[in-house]
């Protein structure tokens, strides 16, 4: 594995040959190499500049272990430090019953779809779900939920002609409850972090309903503007995790490094599809070899 | 550069503003070079602030690249939305219509996602918000048919326009590529210059993957056009540039929120200000 990664992040790299010791100097190159490649993934650019730094430190000093590369030894530390960064916290989601799960992300980001995959997910394992259609602004968003709920076979509430948001879901909790669900998810429009009024709004809704997750919905492919969106999000509602997704493509993820480093928030789950079985928990050595162009 | 060089903390300034617009590590490093010998060059450019620098470079990178919709000489001119999944598409085919009609002109929509659950209903319901007709099937139905209709539909009417919205797919996947050519074939049967546009709308929020998905639908479906959706949101679309510059592909308009009003003709001296900051 690591052998391939130095492959691909070449030259410099493997210039480290016949090295005793990795200094600064040495490693200037390889670590300008490593840069590229974390902004290549849309790692953020002062994520980057940290990470590489903390990287810088751990490798300075390090005795080349006898019969490893240097080159080779480096890619191992940036390797276990992206796979200790995106790994930190736990995958797993509260064991609160019923469980209570907020859906917030921009537009477009997925929301509606892993709302249908994390509710066939845990209907595997047993709960009972019931999901309830928060997205009053999106035409046809209401139907998208109910075609997916009944696809698969979940308990599902919206209101079609009311607007109070927090109302809604305060209706489909009781509606959850009355249905004896267990694990109840709440599918909120797509808004845009600096939109105040909407995000008061989910803000008040997260009063009605007091959910036990709050999941960010992010595209795998977002650029470097994950950072504020995330920081926004987490200020103004706490996340507890994060759902990736479209990652059945060919976006490198580095936002959610990006995501991870500004928020601290646990990534949770991973999009691979269109379909409601495409859904993984995520590994996060998975996505570190994908960062790194692997 | 000697004595006269740009300090280094304006170009660190520089070089995060680029990066963090998302113009990716090429463009970036390539614009950065052209910044400093445009500077070199121009003795004038010394005073200046570096956002003034960056954004008359970045202005004459994008040279070429703002373009006007045009109508083709006869029958319907046939606009297809192709992109990723939840780019814009939909909302952006509403916008046009919109822009279109009130422009005096005659427009129809095609419902040609049939894939993804309540797609149709969502362009029904913008379709009805606006008071345009459309053509649809039902979820599960051939793409390729409900184009063809339309296509019959949109002459029999005398339409000027017709927007087909198709199902988000990412570039990744071959199979679902082989359906937009399907749509184009069953186009050609009613009239071989259509469609006479097939613009690629990206989600101006995502990063340099932009660069890749233009060159892949470019290369296996033929785009000749952008449309660059959410920048109402803090990201700059710097990806953009990055495709503008390899494939020369022209951006038609900007998406500025989910309204019908909100879609704008691309401006790349605007642009280059709003990257910088230098209104
Ligand atoms: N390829 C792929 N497509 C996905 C994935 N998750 C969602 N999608 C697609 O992305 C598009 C947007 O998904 P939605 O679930 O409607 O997104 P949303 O966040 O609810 O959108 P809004 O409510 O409009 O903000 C749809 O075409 C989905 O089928 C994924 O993991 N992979
Ligand atoms: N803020 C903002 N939101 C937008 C803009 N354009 C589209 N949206 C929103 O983005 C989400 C996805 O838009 P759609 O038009 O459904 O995207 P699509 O490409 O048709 O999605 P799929 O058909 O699922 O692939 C919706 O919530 C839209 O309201 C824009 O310019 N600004
Ligand atoms: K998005
Ligand atoms: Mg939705
Ligand atoms: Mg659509």
């Amino acid at each position: 594995m690591f052998e391939s990664l130095t492959d691909k992040l070449s030259s410099a790299l493997r210039n480290l040959r016949g090295v005793g010791k990795l200094t600064e100097e040495n490693m200037a190159d390889a670590l300008k190499e490593v840069r590229t490649a974390l902004l290549s993934a849309d790692v953020h650019f002062k994520v980057a500049r940290e990470f590489i730094e903390r990287v810088q430190t751990a490798c300075v000093g390090q005795e080349v272990l006898k019969g490893v590369a240097p080159g080779q030894q480096i890619v191992k530390i940036i390797n276990d430090e992206l796979v200790r960064l995106l790994g930190e916290g736990t995958n797993e989601l509260s064991s609160a019953r019923p469980l209570k799960v907020l859906m917030v992300g921009l537009h477009g980001s997925g929301k509606t779809t892993s709302t249908a995959k994390l509710g066939k997910l845990l209907k595997k394992r047993g709960y009972r779900p019931f999901v309830v259609g928060c997205d009053v602004y999106r035409p046809a968003a209401i139907d998208q939920l109910e075609i997916l709920a009944k696809q698969e076979e979940l308990g599902f509430y919206s209101d079609r002609v009311s607007k109070d948001v927090p109302a809604i879901g305060a209706a489909g909790l009781a509606a959850a409850h009355a249905a004896n669900a267990d694990a109840i998810f709440f599918d909120t429009a797509g808004r845009l972090q600096i939109d105040s009024d909407l995000i008061e709004e989910v803000k008040k809704l997260r009063e009605r309903i007091k959910p036990d997750e709050i999941l960010l919905v992010a595209d795998g492919a977002l650029g470097q503007e994950a950072v504020n969106v995330a920081k926004a999000f987490h200020d103004a509602l706490g996340l507890t995790g994060l759902i990736l997704t479209k990652l059945d493509g060919d976006a490198r993820g580095g936002a959610a490094l990006s995501i991870k480093s500004i928020t601290g928030v646990p990534i949770k789950f991973v999009g691979t599809g269109e379909k409601t079985a495409d859904f993984d928990t995520f590994y996060p050595d998975r996505l570190a070899s994908r960062i790194l162009g692997m | 550069f000697g004595g006269r060089s740009i300090d280094a903390s304006s170009l660190e300034t520089l070089e995060e503003a680029l990066y963090t617009a998302d113009f990716g590590v090429a463009t970036t490093e390539e614009i950065l070079t052209e910044i400093k010998s445009a500077y070199k060059a121009d003795k004038d450019l010394r005073g200046q602030q570096a956002a003034a620098i960056g954004s008359s470079v970045l202005k004459r990178v994008l040279a070429g690249s703002e373009r006007e919709l045009t109508q083709a000489p006869t029958g319907p001119t046939v606009i297809v939305m192709i992109g990723v999944n939840g780019s814009g598409k939909t909302t952006t085919s509403a916008k046009l219509a919109w822009l279109l009609k009130q422009d005096g002109k005659s427009v129809m929509l095609a419902a040609c996602d049939t894939f993804r659950a309540a797609a149709v209903e969502q362009l029904k319901a913008w379709a009805t918000r606006l008071d345009l007709p459309i053509v649809a099937s039902h979820t599960g139905a051939d793409a390729a048919a409900v184009a063809f209709d339309a296509m019959q539909a949109a002459k029999a009417r005398g339409c000027d326009y017709l927007i087909v919205d198709t199902a988000g797919r990412l570039h990744t996947k071959s199979n679902l590529m082989d359906e937009l050519a399907k749509i184009r074939r069953v186009l050609q049967k009613n009239d071989p210059t259509a469609p006479h546009h097939s613009w690629l709308v990206v989600d101006g929020s995502l990063g340099t993957n932009s660069i890749e998905q233009a060159r892949v639908f470019h290369k296996s479906f033929g785009i000749t056009g952008l449309v660059v959706t959410k920048l109402d949101g803090t990201s700059r679309g710097g990806a953009i540039v990055g495709i503008w510059r390899e494939l020369k592909l022209p951006i038609y308009f900007l998406g500025l929120g989910e309204q019908p009003e909100d879609l704008q003709p691309f401006s790349a001296e605007n642009y280059s200000k709003a990257v910088f900051g230098t209104e």
